[in-house]
Order: C-alpha cells, then structure tokens, then sequence
C-alpha cells in the first residue's frame, strides 16, 4: 500500500514537471517511469540503512541510467528524462530548515542543514557522474568488441 | 545568398535556440559541430558559453558571433532542434529547409496552456508533500499554496519578465498561505506544506546543467548555471524567511 503510494506519486510528481518544463509529449510517459525507478532506488538504499548521502547517490544514479537508456530508445536528448525525475531528490526539507533556522537566528542550526544540503547536492551530481562514467565505459567495450 | 554565410546562420541559430531554452553545453556543441560537418565543412571551430557562441570557419575565413540574452524553459524547442539536426543528417532536408524550421521555430512554441500547467504544479506540490511524509489532512493547504505560488511565478515570469523576483514573491505567497491555513484550521503542518509548495519553483534545469557542465568540461557555463540556481534557491529562501520573520 505504502510502496502504491510512493510509486504512484513519483509517477505523477514527475509528470507534472515534465509538464511544466514543457517537454515533448510523447517522452512524458517514460519520463514518469524514470522518475519511480529513480525514487524506488532511493527508497530501497534509504530503508537498507543507507544513509542520506549513498542513498541520493544510487537514486541520481538510477536516475541517470535509465534516462541514458530512454534518451537513446526514443532517440531524444537525455535532459528530458533526467531533469524532472530528479526533483524529487532535490534536498527542499532540509533547505527549508536551513532557512527557517536563519529566521529564527539560530545560526549554527542553519549552517548545519546547509552542510547537509551541499553534501546531497554532491552526492547527486556523484551519481550522475558515476552513471556517466558507466555509460562511457559501456560504449566504449562495446565498440571495441565489435 | 552565399552558402558559407548559410552555414553559420543557420548552425547559430541551432545553437541559440538550444541554449536559450535549456539544453546542455555538451549537447548543444556537439549538435552544432554535426550540422557544420554534415553541411560540408571540415573543421568547424565553436566556443559557446549560456551568454553567447563564437564561431568561424577557418578554411573559409568568415566567423560570426552571437550574443544570447533571453534565457527561458523549453525542453520541446531543445528537442525539436535536435530531431531537426538528425533529419538534416540523414539528408531528408536541404540545409535551406532546415534553416527556415528554424526560424519558425524560434517565434512560434506549442505551450501547454497556464491551466494545466496549474494543474500540474499542485500535482507536484501534492504528491511530494505526501512523499516526504505529510499527513492526508495537508492535501488542500498544499494544493492551494503551490497554485498560488506557481500561478504569481508565472505570470511575474511571463508578464513582467524580471528574474528573481517572480520566485521570491511567489515563495512568499506560499509562506503565506500556509501560515494562513494553519491558523484557520484548513491544515496542520506549516513546514510539510511550505515545502511542498515551493517544489515547482525549483530550479531544477539550472543545477541539473550546471553539474553536467562541469562534467563535461565547459567550466564557464556549469559555474554561470550554479550561480543563476543560487541565486533562484536564495530568491526562494528569502520570500520564506521574510514570511517567518513577520508572522
């Protein structure tokens, strides 16, 4: 029931920005599907104790993976699949806190959530460039086997 | 016209068009390089950043410059220019065809209408309230303060055309809002609510683009694009603090 709920929101989440960004419309439908794998891959590192950081890092990672795949199956550029499915990621809770707490002049609780922010922002981008990287690696045994 | 003035034109154009809308440097170069080399030129040189392309041809001796001032979201037109690109590769359109797409392209966009685009932000502000853990009974606040705020970014964006301010006012009618519902009873959980509300500002093509950027190596774009996500994240964090500041 949980996970129906986790999928079915990632999926409209996602859409829903894909709308926004206005990306073409027969790349919408993959493109919500790359966002529940990219959110199911996050939930999965989360509830295995992952931690914030290697969390983020296997859902960008996901993320960036099966957006390359989408990307070359549609034959379509890669940042329409990845941008929206990435909002979900992007660490607001811990921005908004961080923000709250400056209000408040709580200033040390505030650097401490920005830290927090910058880390998963790294880790994002780790997993992007990890995907990358496996991608290149990909082609390039591919194309030396032929 | 002579074909060699053509060429850059029309390679300009594409790349103007694709950064202006959103596309990534990586991308955008190699889409630009591809068009020059399918039109016949060798060794086409390009240097872009998100502020304006450089281009010559060094066989010919002719370059040209093009300064990119307006800077929106359009992922169709990134898309539209590429399958365009792939067209002129395979040779179903002759380079004139292909620069006059263009030029059709660049004034007329198939927009999703503001309704739904409306609805797709309280989409978004209510499914990842739910996602980071709200409660049911936050539904409606949530919806209504992400309507609101994505409704004043909107047309701020779109009417008035000044940056920044369309996400820090927009953030503040969503502090607002959910302040507001809070005390009248119509939700629970100011915090689940505000962040909910503020997902569809997020900047997500700028951070997405600048960490490819760097990436990919095109320093001066990836750090421009940090700066202008900073600076959207900061807009937005400003509107929420003034809203806890003052009531």
């Amino acid at each position: 029931m949980v996970i129906l709920l986790h999928v079915s929101c990632s999926y409209l989440a996602t859409l829903g920005f894909g709308i926004i960004l206005n990306i073409p419309h027969r790349a919408l439908n993959s493109c919500g599907w790359v966002g529940v794998l990219g959110w199911m891959a996050y939930l999965f590192a989360w509830h295995l104790h992952a931690g914030t950081m290697l969390s983020n890092v296997t859902g960008a990672l996901v993320i960036g993976l099966s957006s390359m795949v989408m990307a070359r199956r549609l034959k379509m550029p890669m940042i329409l699949f990845n941008i929206p499915s990435l909002v979900p990621l992007v660490p607001g809770g811990q921005a908004y806190k961080a923000v709250r707490s400056f209000a408040a002049g709580n200033d040390l609780g505030a650097i401490d959530y920005l830290v927090q922010v910058t880390m998963i922002a790294g880790s994002i981008a780790m997993g992007f460039f990890i995907s990358e990287l496996v991608a290149r690696a990909y082609f390039r045994l591919r194309a030396s086997g032929k | 016209m002579e074909r060699d003035d053509q060429i850059i034109e029309t390679v300009l154009l594409a790349g103007k068009i694709m950064i202006e809308n959103g596309a990534d440097m990586a991308r955008v170069d190699d889409t630009m390089t591809r068009i020059a080399r399918n039109a016949g030129i060798k060794d086409p040189k390009i240097f872009e950043t998100t502020t304006g392309i450089l281009m010559s041809l060094p066989e010919k001796r002719a370059s040209q410059v093009e300064p990119i001032q307006k800077r929106t979201i359009d992922l169709e037109k990134v898309s539209s220019v590429n399958q365009q690109s792939r067209a002129f590769q395979k040779g179903q359109i002759s380079l004139q065809e292909f620069r006059d797409s263009l030029i059709k392209l660049n004034v007329t966009s198939p927009f999703f209408s503001f309704w739904l685009q409306l609805v797709a932000a309280t989409v978004i502000s209510v499914t990842l309230m739910l996602m980071y853990g709200g409660a049911w009974q936050d539904m409606f606040a949530t919806a209504l303060a992400g309507g609101f705020g994505y409704s004043c970014y909107y047309f701020i964006n779109n009417r008035l055309q000044v940056r920044f301010v369309s996400e820090f006012l927009g953030a503040f009618l969503i502090g607002i809002t959910a302040v507001l519902c809070v005390r009248w009873g119509a939700g629970n959980q100011i915090d689940m609510i505000t962040i909910g509300g503020v997902m569809p500002l997020v900047p997500g093509v700028p951070i997405t683009n600048a960490v490819r950027d760097v990436f990919a190596g095109h320093f001066l774009s990836g750090m421009a694009r940090a700066l202008e996500s900073l600076l959207s994240a900061c807009a937005i964090g400003m509107g929420i603090a003034f809203v806890f500041r003052f009531m």
